[in-house]
């Protein structure tokens, strides 16, 4: 069954071209390195503030999960008076579930670094990182390749900036992006205390912009195509399409582009397998929406925001199999530097056991939930403040399968 | 090799981590003396490379096989049946997961999502993924392993 209401796009992976968005400019694939980078050698000819003001017309917001607007973020960096500044992409992923960066960086590396070059030409940076988590480090010697003949291609249009990959080496929180900051520093990747903000203090303690791999491409193709044709994807809120990651009980998973602002239950009409239960949307730090709750629910700014992770599970699975999944992850994965998230996730985690063999009462699920509500309030980071989506999403749609 | 290594990326802080990663990539896991050697060069103090090391699970500091074998244990992997990759490399290798096999070929791990969710269940073998593992394929990659 397709759904009528989904709206298919093409704007990430196309190479030059799009597919379904008729009203997006023909273009033809692109063969050369010069074609690849054509859309770069017009905008550094652009005045910065032009670009920056462009962006921000667009509406375009982060789509590495926290969503903040991306020109502003560049207009912050670009105001510092500092000469020496940073771009970082973060190519980290390892929310589970999400698995788009990785086929973006497979399939059009060229259009990451051409956004990366555009925001370092906006903030005046030199220096430029592609933060690629280790899983990824079998994609290595073919990026090297690429940025090879972009560099080449860089110093044919006259214009100074190099890209470096530096590699994660299995920490989620590195994802977190002062924690990433710290990692590139030789340190343990522990977050930092915000603010100041990269914009101001980032890599280095110096002006730093860093953004999600999808919202670099994003900023490639709005200077392509033109505010006004990225406009027309999405709502109002939520302008632009977004790349799923599509996994779990589904018929076909994989990686897929569609207009932002769409129901929840036209997407389980097109991806679910007939029997869907539950969607988490967003991966573990994101949250789980019943099947009753599928048609009012919005996947964008307006509704919930994503990253990008969408799992289906079906009536046949355990959501207290799901949540204690998650639960281990996120302790596993605390760098344990404050307490609230720290202790928090080893109690939920005893907590849920407790109640599940009847060792607690039901009603203890109550006083886990006040926890994560307090996570949330006092977690140093994004990774200890967000345990509380998934669980209080979880907890409070199937209250049965957490206590039988 | 230490020496070679600082050459490459400096004796910098920012050096630390590209060091004790591309020591991993030549001997599995991160010796005392390893790291002791590395301090002394970055003039640092071992607590400090072990402190840093530590954090992360890709720079071992417990001795490890020549092939680290990691098998994704996300929900999505749970889900598509990594009980039974589990089981069968266990089978196979005459470990459980945390051990290495006694020629110091294989240290079996698992590990949190490697960003195959689309194609589970998953397995990195040192830096290359495997994915949709069947029990029949696990073992004929692993026999590759071994020639
Ligand atoms: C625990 C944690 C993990 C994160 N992991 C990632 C990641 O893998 N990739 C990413 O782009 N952003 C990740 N983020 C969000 C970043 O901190 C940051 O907001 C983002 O890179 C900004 O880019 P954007 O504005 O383009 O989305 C993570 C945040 C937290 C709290
Ligand atoms: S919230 Fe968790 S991951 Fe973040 S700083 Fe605190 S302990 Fe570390």
């Amino acid at each position: 069954m397709s759904s009528q209401n989904l709206k298919k796009t093409d704007v990430i992976f196309g190479l030059c071209h799009t597919t379904d968005v008729e009203h997006m400019l023909p273009g033809g694939v692109c063969k050369t390195n010069e074609e690849k980078f054509v859309v770069l050698k017009e905008v550094i000819k652009k005045d910065p503030q032009e670009i920056i003001n462009e962006i921000i017309d667009s509406g375009l917001k982060g789509r590495g999960g926290a969503g903040f607007p991306t020109g502003l973020k560049w207009k912050f960096a670009s105001l510092s008076p500092e000469p020496e500044k940073y771009v970082i992409c973060n190519a980290d992923e390892g929310e589970p579930g999400t698995f788009k960066d990785r086929d973006i960086l497979l399939k059009v590396p060229a259009k990451v670094f051409a956004g990366m070059t555009m925001c370092a030409y906006c903030i005046k940076a030199k220096n430029g990182y592609l933060y690629l988590r280790g899983e990824y480090k079998f994609m290595v010697p073919e990026l090297r390749k690429v940025l090879d003949s972009f560099h080449e291609t860089i110093k044919k249009l006259g214009y100074d900036f190099h890209i470096d990959i530096l590699l994660g080496s299995g920490a989620y929180v590195c994802g977190e992006e002062t924690a990433l900051m710290e990692s590139m520093e030789g340190h343990r990747g522990e977050a930092r205390n915000k603010p100041p903000f990269p914009t101001v203090e980032g890599f280095r303690n110096k002006p730093t912009v860093i953004n999600n791999v999808e919202t670099f491409v994003n900023v490639t193709m709005i200077q392509k195509f033109g505010v006004e044709e990225f406009k027309k994807l999405g709502t109002q809120d939520s302008r632009g399409s977004k790349v799923f990651s599509v996994s779990g009980d589904t018929p076909k998973p994989g990686v897929y582009e569609l207009e932002l602002g769409m129901k929840l239950s036209d997407f389980v009409d097109e991806y679910g397998d007939g029997d869907t239960k539950a969607v988490q949307v967003g991966g573990a730090s994101g949250f789980c929406v019943p099947r009753k709750k599928f048609n009012d629910t919005i996947i964008g700014f307006e509704g919930i925001p994503t990253g990008g992770s969408m799992m289906l599970f079906n009536s046949s699975r355990s959501m207290y199999n799901v949540l204690t999944n998650y639960l281990e992850f996120f302790a596993e994965e605390s760098c344990g530097q404050c307490t609230p998230c720290r202790v928090g996730c080893q109690q939920l985690i005893r907590g849920v056991r407790a109640v599940k063999c009847g060792l607690r009462s039901p009603d203890y699920l109550d006083d886990l939930l006040k926890l994560t509500a307090s996570m949330k309030l006092t977690a140093k980071c994004g990774l200890g403040q967000s345990v509380a989506n998934s669980f209080s999403s979880i907890v409070s749609n199937f209250k049965e399968e957490m206590i039988y | 090799m230490i020496e070679n290594l600082t050459k490459k990326y400096g004796k910098s802080r920012e050096a630390l981590i590209p060091i004790l990663q591309a020591i991993v990539e030549k001997e599995s896991y991160l010796s005392e003396e390893a790291m002791n050697e590395v301090a002394k060069k970055l003039d640092i103090s071992a607590a400090q490379v072990y402190g840093t090391a530590s954090f992360y699970s890709f720079l071992d500091t417990e001795p490890r096989g020549k092939y680290v074998i990691r098998v994704c244990k996300s929900i999505i992997a749970e889900m598509k049946g990594k009980k039974e990759i589990i089981k069968t490399l266990e089978n196979l290798l005459k470990i459980k997961v945390g051990q290495t096999t006694p020629d110091n070929l294989f240290s079996l791990l698992e590990t949190n999502d490697i960003g195959w969710s689309d194609q589970e269940p998953s397995m990195l073998i040192n830096e290359k993924p495997y994915t949709n593992l069947t029990p029949e394929k696990t073992i004929s990659i692993i026999n590759e392993y071994r020639k």
